[in-house]
């Protein structure tokens, strides 16, 4: 297990009843929504294991859809979320897995409009998340740090172009993960940082030469 | 403070070699990790003691049922008792129980609440700390250092062991609480460092095993009154400590245990609700009755 901070242990300030299945809950749909950078127009929640079993009487199913609309963790607005008019504006969906190849809590995230995402996460306790992954690639956001994550072809020297450019604003890099589904064909990295980038380096990311998809996955508060 | 405090072992050496208290090490190191001034870590520290003292205040003065309409008058009782008849063990034994399940009941309405370390468990450290302080006339300073304290000892465990009931059974959620409860008791007593790790080791030692198996898939029974027992239990712990008792088990050792055991714990008794209290009779009627679960 990897200790991040003191406040992993005591907070977050939240709304009840579970931290993992409520407040984990929220933080991975806000997570979700960060990536996605939009409103999807059909979201399907894919629930498993413990998250399937126990979460209706967590308000786990509030949690999801409250992050996703962007509310925090302690948001009086978790408990009647069904009733508000931001959700009544999208489609959603349920479903329940038992699987025990997953994390107890794991979701996936089926966001479709006008772009198909599918975003993996588990809660792993005490309101801590992480996704794991985007469509078929790995990742490693947590919420904990400021976190860049691309898509790019596989190729040489995108690691080294990318961390030149961070490096040009001083920020140290926390830890780097590379993944790809063949040689030369879709790669992603998931950069966590330790300070807060620009979007001016952000932007020359996305201009590098086979960059499809950049985001900066700003860090939870709480 | 560049480097790891990963067991108690290292924590204490550490402590030793820089003279210094559990809670000066641990907001020195966070400060570090988190790129901000020991202030702002005791400020973020006394928000979370801000929202603790809230929980209660508001807890204490409601008897709203949760959702389920299972649990949420149990602390008005306690008061309406204590009232007329105080208890036999004193008033800091009343604030105990009162503060650890109207903190819990705020939880169950879906009121704020401090995760501490989860929100299942988040009834103990707040009743702990606050009713000691409350008692003993500390300052806020001193609640704050039992805070860092508690969060300490939670943070050496999720080393470990992440502190969720689905991992490893509700003996690394409310066992946890329970253990820096302890520790932050023996702070707030004018203990040693190695009697609040002690105290803490002899606390978590005692609830191993301890599984979660809430009914109908709720953080309502058992929760709301483990977590007044488990606050009452980091007292007993924080007593014996002080006296010398030590546990013959190193602390390190007992993490190691509890992750053992969390280990070999059937996942139906891991937060999924499909063994002990959660499929009795009554917890299935009621299951059944509120057509939760799947």
């Amino acid at each position: 297990m990897k200790q991040r901070s003191l406040f992993d242990v005591i907070s977050p300030i939240m709304t009840g009843p579970s931290s993992s299945h409520t407040a984990g809950a929220v933080r991975l749909g806000l997570l979700a929504r960060n990536i996605y950078e939009d409103i999807p127009e059909k979201i399907t929640f894919k629930l498993y294991n413990s998250f399937a079993r126990t979460g209706r009487g967590h308000g786990t199913d509030k949690g999801l859809l409250a992050g996703l609309l962007g509310f925090n963790v302690d948001s009086e607005n978790i408990k009647n979320i069904y009733d508000l008019p931001a959700a009544k504006n999208i489609d959603y969906f349920f479903e329940y897995e038992q699987n025990i190849d997953r994390h107890p809590n794991a979701v996936d995230f089926i966001l479709q409009g006008n772009i198909n995402m599918i975003i993996s996460g588990n809660s792993v306790g005490a309101g801590n998340v992480e996704i794991t992954k985007i469509d078929d690639f790995i990742t490693n956001i947590t919420g904990e740090y400021n976190t860049v994550v691309l898509f790019y072809k596989d190729k040489p020297g995108m690691i080294s172009k990318v961390s030149t450019l961070i490096q040009k604003e001083n920020i140290n890099i926390a830890s780097l993960d590379c993944d790809r589904n063949a040689r030369g064909q879709t790669a992603s990295m998931c950069i966590c940082l330790d300070g807060e980038i620009s979007d001016n380096i952000i932007k020359s990311i996305s201009e590098i030469d086979d960059v499809y998809f950049v985001r900066n996955i700003k860090k939870l508060e709480g | 403070m560049e480097y790891s405090i990963s067991t108690f072992d290292k924590l204490l050496s550490v402590c030793k070699k820089e003279e210094k208290q559990i809670y000066e090490i641990m907001q020195e190191k966070e400060a570090f990790d988190s790129e901000i001034t020991v202030e702002e870590v005791r400020e973020k520290t006394l928000k979370n003691i801000m929202a603790m003292k809230s929980a209660i205040n508001n807890g204490i003065n409601s008897t709203e049922k949760s959702f389920s309409g299972l649990c949420g008058d149990d602390c008005g009782k306690l008061s309406a008792r204590f009232k007329i008849y105080p208890s036999l063990f004193g008033t800091l034994f009343e604030d105990i129980t009162k503060y650890a399940l109207a903190t819990m009941e705020e939880n169950l309405r879906m009121k704020k609440i401090v995760a501490c370390p989860t929100a299942g468990s988040c009834g103990i450290v707040p009743a702990v700390i606050i009713s000691l302080s409350k008692k003993l006339k500390l300052k806020e300073d001193k609640e704050i250092n039992a805070l860092i304290t508690a969060g300490t000892i939670g943070y050496i465990i999720s080393a470990k062991v992440a502190m969720a009931g689905a991992v490893a059974g509700c003996q690394a959620e409310c066992g946890v609480a329970s253990a820096m409860s302890a520790a932050a008791a023996v702070y707030l007593l004018d203990g040693s460092n190695e009697q609040s790790v002690n105290a803490a080791a002899l606390a978590l030692k005692n609830l191993l095993g301890l599984t979660c198996d809430p009914v109908a898939g709720l953080v309502e029974i058992p929760c709301v009154k483990r977590n007044a027992f488990l606050a009452i239990h980091a007292i007993t712990a924080a007593e014996l400590s002080i006296s010398g008792i030590e546990s013959k088990i190193p602390p390190d050792e007992i993490v190691d245990a509890m992750v053992q055991t969390g280990q070999l714990m059937s996942p139906l008794l891991k937060e999924t609700s499909q063994g002990g209290l959660a499929v009795t009779k009554q917890g299935i009627l009621i299951n059944r009755e509120l057509k939760l679960n799947i």
